[in-house]
């Protein structure tokens, strides 16, 4: 028997790394029995990872495995699979649904656990053929329902429920498991309109009551004080703080996840370009980008300043160069140096001297299967005849295989990509070198204005140093209007003038990058959807 | 010295390994088969020059069908199972060519010719239809070629022909199923430059065709426009990012193969002696996408050298068993070691199909 000092679960210097980028440090996290743990941090933090391995998801074991040890009522436990974790008490809804559309709640609830009785066919033929007792399986989903404290419709066919009702026959499955103990809510309330919300805060109260521990992620900072008994905040695979909820404000949480060393980031030079002229003017754009929804977003971009884009996964600030590059559907106006840009032709942005540097590198960025030379000289070759010799009064335009090898050496050279020579193929590159090569291929198209949209992502500290300095430089050295769209808020913090923040597919705000952290940290809250 | 003795083994192993790999086990193994073949041939009573002649000749006939497949593989429709449209264009153009009262070279001219706009506009028709379809080309390909074929084959019994040389000599209408073409343009490519050397024989002049057009290909794709066309194949996401017309690209691959379809078996005619309609341009598309594949082409990769060597390892094989197999074994095998040689091939290159890196 576990006296009652021994948590439910302590979680001790746990540690994991993906292929030696270091994504989990010193992780140390207890729970007691019937305790809410709000579990707050940026996209990336490394909430995920740590409730894959508590849940042992394949995934960790596939990479490697995670150091420290996880104790279960005081006794060690390696979870192998999700099932033992099952069968130790703890159960996860996911941000995604793993529901069966065709199947009522009740069945749904309780899929591969129903209550059965046995029939002359399964005798004969073993167990698998038992027949479901109906009956008692609809008595077990009425007591997971009302242990939720929220009431659905156990009759409905999943495919016609409202989002949250799914969300929530997802948390009556957990809960119509007798040994739960520890629920884990990873995001449950993002899909929730208002008072879905509060009901699944209702009952997660209810649960906590129960004796149920729970850990709850989102991003909604109000509802983590509004039911968590405690809040940790991570950041960068630290755990920042672990305070008790009625310590601390939404303020300071905010300032937590996103302030990473505020003092070091320093500020080189910002400088002020309220007075140039508006190079861009964006007003009312909508973006049809699954996942990166804009709904209204208007903004002016002045010429030669660098204008940052920040907000939370999901809330569409990679939409936006998607949109106005024509990549995706959309709908509004785009006004550039005076002229209007049609949406959704790629072609006439890159005639209008707009280059873009997509977030998917390996599906838009690079032709993988091809040679440097062809990655960086295509786009110029194609818009602006760049590196073609013609004959016959321009009827042949004849690839100029030279001149496509020293633009190619020139940029190997000036970013210092790192590989075997000019021929060798986009794919063999590392991340961050694949990166330049983006970069490379937008550079040489000599535009005024360039997007680039998440240049950092998976990509090492020090190549990340080198990308954000070519960036600055083709700024500074060719006059280039440059909006740089991350995730990462002090990245945008040390390198642009301005930051627009972008929530719930709007601008939320936009602020001169000296402002403090926990400013841009509010903005990114105040309109999640 | 062992350890060193241990090393040079390896790396020479590697390097063997590494040429086996480059160069595709299939292809080795077939390559080798050939050689086999030529070797044997003298030995069972098969003339070796002969042999040659023969199989030159035969990769005269067949090479640009072969090179109509590269197009398409490279603007990443897969590989053209649609080639009867091109070969049907083809023959709408030698059977036009012969109805109006063409003779000699001028025939050959006048069908290349009256073949170019139907290749263009079926061309069109099967590029739109393939748009419509991105990532299950080859199946739709396949069933454009088969329905082109039936519908031609009420067609060539329908359209109203009178040329006395292509009706059925009994009913003064409709078109026979094979078409003598002496007195039109048979040879007319290959007797032009023939070198005669003892048993060899080289059909000069359809190589130089072949590489005529094998050269306007290599050249074509290093133009601007056929650089969009690779990188259109290769990942069509950054072509579009790069403000190229995917769909125009596309297009235009499938109208260049469908080309190059009608020239090449208007070239295949011309070597043969006859032309073949109803159901024969149902059998022209295999052949083809099973040669560039032993080439080494893949399905969305593929270079003159393969339509070069691949043609030659085929179409070596299919003249080469026949001859040197019934010799040896006096056992009429030959058509099933064909047949399992070729559909083998295809069956085996689809299956490890490499697809662009994602």
């Amino acid at each position: 028997m576990a006296n009652a000092k021994t948590p439910l679960l302590e979680m001790r210097k746990i540690k994991k790394d993906f292929f030696g980028n270091q994504v989990l440090t010193d992780i140390n996290l207890t729970l007691a029995e019937g305790e809410v743990l709000g579990l707050c941090g940026e996209n990336g933090a490394g909430k995920s990872t740590l409730m894959k391995i508590l849940f042992g998801m394949d995934v960790i074991r596939q990479t490697g495995g995670y150091e420290g040890e996880i104790l279960l009522n005081g006794e060690k436990v390696q979870f192998n699979t999700p099932f033992d974790a099952l069968a130790a008490g703890i159960g996860m809804v996911h941000q995604e649904f793993s529901l069966i559309p065709g199947f009522t709640a009740t069945e749904n609830i309780l899929l591969n656990r129903e209550p059965k009785k046995r029939n002359v066919i399964s005798e004969v033929f073993g167990d698998r053929l038992d027949t479901l007792d109906y009956n008692e399986m609809t008595g077990r989903a009425e007591a997971a329902i009302s242990k939720m404290g929220f009431s659905i419709d156990k009759n409905m066919v999943i495919s016609e429920m409202p989002v949250g009702h799914k969300q929530f026959t997802e948390i009556a499955r957990e809960l119509s498991k007798d040994r739960l103990k520890l629920l884990i809510l990873d995001e449950p309330t993002a899909v929730l309109t208002e008072k879905e919300a509060e009901a699944l805060l209702a009952s997660i109260r209810s649960m906590s009551e129960q004796g149920i521990a729970v850990i709850f992620i989102t991003h909604r900072l109000q509802e983590i004080l509004a039911v968590c008994n405690r809040v940790v905040v991570m950041r960068d695979g630290f755990v920042i703080s672990d305070v008790p909820a009625e310590n601390t404000t939404v303020q300071e949480i905010s300032k937590w996840m996103v302030g990473r060393n505020v003092e070091t980031a320093a500020k080189l030079d910002i400088r002020d370009h309220s007075a140039a002229k508006t190079i861009m003017s964006i007003k009312r754009l909508w973006v049809d980008m699954p996942g990166e929804t804009v709904r209204d977003v208007s903004l002016d971009v002045k010429e030669g300043e660098i204008l940052g884009i920040g907000g939370l996964a999901g809330q569409g600030k990679l939409g936006i160069p998607n949109g106005v590059m024509g990549l995706y559907e959309a709908g509004g106006t785009v006004e550039f140096d005076g002229k209007q840009i049609p949406l959704n032709s790629p072609r006439k942005c890159l005639d209008a001297s707009l280059a873009f540097v997509s977030e998917d590198r390996r599906g838009v960025g690079l032709l993988l299967d091809e040679t440097l030379e062809w990655n960086i000289a295509f786009p110029a070759m194609q818009v602006q005849e760049k590196f073609l010799k013609t004959y016959l009064g321009g009827l042949v335009k004849w690839r100029d295989e030279k001149a496509i090898r020293d633009v190619t050496e020139r940029y190997i050279e000036e970013l210092a990509i790192k590989c075997t020579g000019s021929k060798q193929k986009a794919k063999e590159l590392s991340g961050g070198n694949q990166q330049k090569i983006c970069l490379a291929k937008a550079f040489a198209l000599e535009p005024k204005f360039l997007f680039v949209s998440e240049p950092t992502r998976g990509i090492d500290v020090g190549a990340k140093a080198l990308v954000l300095e070519a960036l600055r430089r083709f700024n500074r050295e060719s006059g280039v209007t440059v909006v740089m769209i991350s995730s990462e808020l002090e990245e945008l913090r040390s390198i642009c003038d301005r930051i627009a923040i972008v929530s719930g597919g709007r601008i939320a705000g936009i602020r001169p990058a000296s402002d403090p952290s926990e400013d841009f940290g509010m903005l990114m809250v105040s309109m999640v959807k | 010295m062992n350890e060193t003795l241990d090393k040079t083994n390896l790396t020479l192993r590697d390097r063997l390994r590494g040429f086996v790999d480059s160069f595709g086990l299939p292809r080795l193994i077939i390559a080798a088969f050939l050689l086999m073949l030529y070797i044997a041939a003298p030995f069972v009573g098969a003339g070796f020059w002969m042999q040659i002649s023969n199989t030159v000749n035969r990769f005269s006939w067949n090479a640009i069908m072969v090179l109509a497949m590269v197009p398409m593989i490279h603007s990443g429709c897969g590989l053209n199972f649609g080639l009867p449209l091109g070969i049907i264009s083809g023959l709408l153009g030698a059977t036009l060519s012969i109805e109006l009262g063409f003779t000699g070279p001028t025939s050959f001219l006048m069908a290349i010719l009256i073949a170019t706009p139907f290749a263009v506009v079926l061309g069109m028709g099967y590029g739109w239809l393939l748009n419509k379809i991105k990532g299950g080309e080859m199946m739709i390909a396949t069933y454009v070629g088969f329905s082109s074929v039936s519908f031609m084959c009420m067609m060539w019994l329908l359209l109203p022909y009178h040329s006395p040389t292509m009706v059925w000599g009994y009913a003064g209408k409709g078109l026979r199923t094979t078409i003598s073409l002496e007195g039109f343009y048979d040879k007319v490519l290959a007797s032009f430059l023939q070198i005669n050397i003892g048993g060899l024989s080289i059909p000069t002049g359809t190589l130089l065709f072949f590489a005529l057009l094998a050269f306007g290909m290599w050249a074509f794709l290093h133009t601007k426009t056929g650089t969009a066309m690779t990188a259109v194949g290769s990942n069509p996401t950054f072509a579009k990012a790069a403000g190229v017309n995917v769909d125009r690209m596309r297009m235009l691959s499938v109208v260049l193969s469908t080309w190059l379809a009608a020239i090449g078996i208007l070239v295949y005619e011309q070597g043969f002696g006859f032309i073949q309609l109803y159901m024969a341009p149902f059998y022209m598309a295999l052949p083809a996408v099973s040669a560039i594949l032993i080439g080494g082409a893949s399905v969305n990769k593929a270079s003159i050298a393969n339509v070069i060597i691949g043609t030659f390892l085929f179409q070596g094989i299919v003249t080469m068993t026949p001859t040197v197999m019934n010799n040896m074994i006096h056992m009429d095998m030959s058509e099933v070691i064909r047949v399992v040689a070729s559909q083998g091939m295809i069956l085996y290159a689809l299956t490890r199909k490499t697809e662009a890196t994602k």
